[in-house]
């Protein structure tokens, strides 16, 4: 019951928060120098007032703005989010149709970086003193400082341009028409290099604080006590160290998690990913503001439904969190 | 001085011509890269580069051009025009038919000319504005009444300029509503097949298409990748066969250029003819003086940018009419790069050393450095310059509010001066909000004079006398400055065979290709 009622708690909160957030972005976009009909013109070398007239009138540029707020926040209340303004079709049928694809991206980077990195931390404090724990923490550290286009771009050097083993960039391979079961191994393999380039920051950073967290928790009393018992050392890194050290992770885990829709802009367009990240960076360019804001409300819709996600999971993890709130 | 690249051009069109002995084969779908994603694909509706390159395919026009620009038939076959050059008849081919079945008519053409562009398409309103009178005679024949002779006329029917839109699907519909705006239907060699956005757009073989045996090809694909490296990668690893204009920063050019079995060819950009200028604001600073203006022209070693930046590419013009725009005057005084020269004008004016503010074009790496070298020659003659970088929304709004000194841009010519060059120069065109009109700010009532004359002259004799008066008082007057008729290389595999066959070739071209393979 206790549950039921700080969840609707947080749920009414998050509604207040991404209605401000819907305001402050509002205001934010249109601070920015350049006006869409103006981009969209200049795109089609017209020269004359009447064809920018059009595009305003369509737009409802020529608005007063508390005018376009009012109808943008009116809409959004009816889950309409309006025209694209460059594509001319429903931001929400663009959006939706790039979604699945960043979600299948930084999905399967978000699992990729999230076991790695914890099986590798575990490693790395079970070796502390020893060489293979030494290598393990170089190259997390390697991984943790190379910049993501740099790694992408030398990944499709090597992997597709020399060894020719994997595509080099887009979701699937054009004309070949695959269905079934050889469509996913063809995305499949199309997923590999980009959702490794993704995966390799984070898995850094888990298997650092992995390790941390673990050393610090092997020096606690109730380890003493579990050696005491004579309980294996695998029981005790696994029941009583790594769990006592997973609560920084599920931390760091819901602040990924939220930036699952808008976080993979570099990879998106290095790969030629389809996805939403490259969606947004465009519109940007094109003061596509329809499209942005669009974009804008799905991730911080998605950051918020996370951090709600990570309060739960942080009581399963341990309960006297759970109790106590 | 040409770069041994543009040699190596030279060699490849020759080489090219050689082959041609061959018979064209039918088969193959060629891949190929659009940069960037075009909006829409409904030509007319939309006239940005990337659309008229994917829907120069799916649609046509009248006419199509020579890289000459000389007229050659399309959906006409032919046509006269009356002895006062004011009526314009056009036959059309009776076997032309939509990609839904229906046949194409001289409806088709009053509806498209008369309704559809007039409503959406300044490009084709330039030249309506000019039109008395669109009428259809019979189903097979259209006449155009004008209430003047209006020189450029017979290029203005390039299939995106007065693209041939079906009135069944259109009429009495908004637009831009339309449901066949996501499958467009038009008359040309390809179909729309598929669109699937950030991936690839997919084009088929018409196989109703009214000219024997065309197209060869059955299909086109164009990849859509957003970054640069990427797609030079996609040419490398041979899963695009043809990399067109803009696809590839030019100092990836040099090395692609060498890979094997690469062609390339500058042709196909007759009818556009980029022309890249230095906007310089009449109004006030420094600038607002015709000697600094003239001073920039000497300070600018234009050479240099073609052979080091452009890899030896496109044409350093003499003045305000590029090589590929009709009525050039040859007997200009040149600006050649003299430092010296401008040293002198800048202090005959007394230039005080006020610093002028620089805006790159933001399209790429080229036209950064582009900006670098110009402070450079400018520093070099006492011209302080402060570079101020924008992004393309950015630099829409200060050139559209006047708000630079200097500024990079490129301009097509059309083809003809009264479409592509008048446009900057007019002071009628002045109006704030728009980046493409007389951004500027010069005003000279002679040379208003002498271009609108120039524009409904007839014949051609008189529109050349009035068109070489006003490049002079140009060259005086230097109301922008003149840097570089562009020059766009298209990279292919040397067996995609004749790829670019018009002077709107970048965007028609597919056509006429087959694969020797």
């Amino acid at each position: 019951m206790l549950y039921l009622r700080l969840i609707t708690m947080r749920l009414l909160k998050a509604v207040v928060v991404l209605f401000m957030i819907i305001i402050f972005n509002f205001v934010l976009i249109q601070l920015a120098p350049g006006d869409p009909a103006a981009i969209l013109a200049g795109e089609a070398g017209a020269t004359d007032e009447e064809f920018l007239r059009q595009l305003r009138e369509r737009f409802g540029l020529d608005q007063p703005m508390y005018v376009q707020l009012w109808r943008y926040v009116s809409g959004i209340a009816m889950l309409d989010f309006g025209f694209s303004y460059r594509q001319g079709v429903p931001v929400l049928d663009l959006i939706l149709a790039r979604l699945p694809a960043t979600l299948l991206l930084t999905g399967t980077a978000f699992v990729l970086s999230l076991a790695l990195g914890i099986v590798a931390g575990s490693l790395a404090a079970a070796r502390v003193k020893k060489p293979s724990g030494s290598i393990i923490m170089t190259l997390a550290l390697l991984f943790y400082a190379t910049p993501l286009f740099w790694v992408a771009l030398m990944s499709v050097v090597l992997f597709s341009v020399y060894l020719d083993l994997l595509p080099a960039y887009g979701m699937y391979t054009v004309g070949a028409g695959h269905t079934g079961l050889a469509l996913v191994l063809d995305v499949g393999k199309h997923l590999i290099l980009p959702a490794t380039t993704l995966a390799l920051f984070f898995m850094a950073i888990y298997t650092r604080m992995t390790r941390a967290s673990m050393l610090e928790a092997s020096q606690q009393d109730f380890v003493k006590t579990a050696r005491a018992k004579g309980l294996k050392n695998s029981v005790i890194q696994r029941r009583h160290i790594l769990r006592n050290a997973l609560l920084p992770i599920i931390t760091l885990a819901g602040l990924q998690a939220g930036q699952m829709v808008g976080g993979a802009i570099l990879t998106e367009t290095v790969f030629a990913w389809p996805g939403i990240g490259r969606l947004m960076f465009e519109a940007l360019q094109q003061r596509d503001y329809n499209l942005l804001l669009g974009i804008f409300f799905f991730s911080a819709a998605l950051v918020i439904v996370f951090n709600i996600i990570t309060d739960l999971v942080y009581g399963l993890a341990d309960p006297r969190i759970k109790e106590g709130s | 001085m040409k770069t041994p690249l543009a040699l190596a051009i030279a060699a490849a069109a020759l080489t090219v011509s050689a082959v041609h002995a061959d018979e064209p084969r039918h088969g193959g779908t060629i891949n190929t890269i659009i940069q960037p994603e075009p909006p829409g694909l409904v030509l007319g509706m939309i006239q940005n580069a990337p659309t008229r390159t994917v829907a120069g395919n799916i649609y046509e026009g009248l006419l199509r051009y020579t890289t000459d620009l000389e007229p050659m038939p399309q959906l006409a076959t032919d046509w006269e025009v009356s002895e006062d050059g004011r009526t314009w008849t056009f036959h059309l081919r009776d076997d032309v038919t939509w990609h839904d079945g229906e046949p194409f008519t001289a409806d088709d053409v009053v509806f498209s000319a008369d309704v559809f562009h007039r409503e959406l398409n300044p490009s084709a309103r330039a030249v309506l504005q000019h039109i008395d009178s669109i009428e259809a005679i019979d189903d097979y024949t259209v006449e155009f009444t004008l209430d003047e002779p209006f020189g450029p006329f017979l290029i203005s029917f390039e299939a995106g300029t007065f693209t041939m839109i079906p009135k069944h699907l259109y009429e009495g519909t908004d637009f831009r509503d339309n449901e066949h705006n996501n499958h467009p239907i038009g008359t040309g060699p390809f179909k729309f097949e598929n669109w699937d956005r950030g991936t690839v757009i997919q084009l088929v073989r018409n196989d109703d298409y009214y000219e024997d045996d065309l197209p060869y090809l059955d299909g086109i694909n164009w990849h859509i990748i957003p970054d640069g490296a990427s797609r030079a990668v996609a040419y490398e690893n041979g899963t695009v066969d043809v990399l067109p204009y803009g696809t590839v920063e030019n100092f990836d050019i040099p090395r692609l250029s060498e890979l094997d079995n690469t062609c390339m060819t500058e042709a196909g950009h007759e009818y556009f003819s980029p022309f890249a200028m230095l906007w310089m604001n009449n109004r006030e600073g420094p600038t607002a003086d015709k000697r600094f203006r003239q001073a920039v022209m000497y300070a600018m070693d234009r050479e240099f940018a073609r052979d080091v930046l452009w890899n030896g590419l496109g044409n350093v013009p003499l003045g305000a009419f590029g090589s590929n725009a009709r009525f050039q005057n040859p007997d200009l005084d040149p600006y050649d790069h003299d430092p010296e020269r401008a040293r002198e004008l800048l202090d005959e004016m007394g230039y005080d050393g006020e610093e002028v503010r620089l805006l790159p074009l933001p399209y790429g790496e080229t036209w950064t450095r582009w900006a670098e070298a110009v402070q450079q020659n400018l520093r070099e003659v006492g011209i302080e310059v402060r570079t101020e970088a924008t992004d393309v929304g950015g630099w829409n709004q200060r050139l559209g509010d006047w708000d630079y000194d200097l500024a990079f841009t490129y301009l097509f010519q059309y083809g003809d001066p009264a479409l592509g060059i008048s446009r900057t120069y007019l002071s009628t065109n002045i109006e704030r909000g728009s980046p493409w009109n007389n951004v500027e700010g010069y005003e000279n009532e002679r040379v208003d004079e002498l271009f609108n004359e120039a524009a409904t002259a007839f014949p051609d004799e008189e529109r050349e006398a009035l068109y070489h008066e006003v490049q002079e008082i140009l060259q005086e007057d230097v109301p922008v400055g003149w840097l570089l008729e562009l020059g766009f290389p298209t990279l292919y595999r040397c067996d995609v065979q004749d790829l670019v066959t018009s002077g709107v070739g970048v965007n028609d071209g597919f056509k006429d290709t087959w694969l020797d393979r």
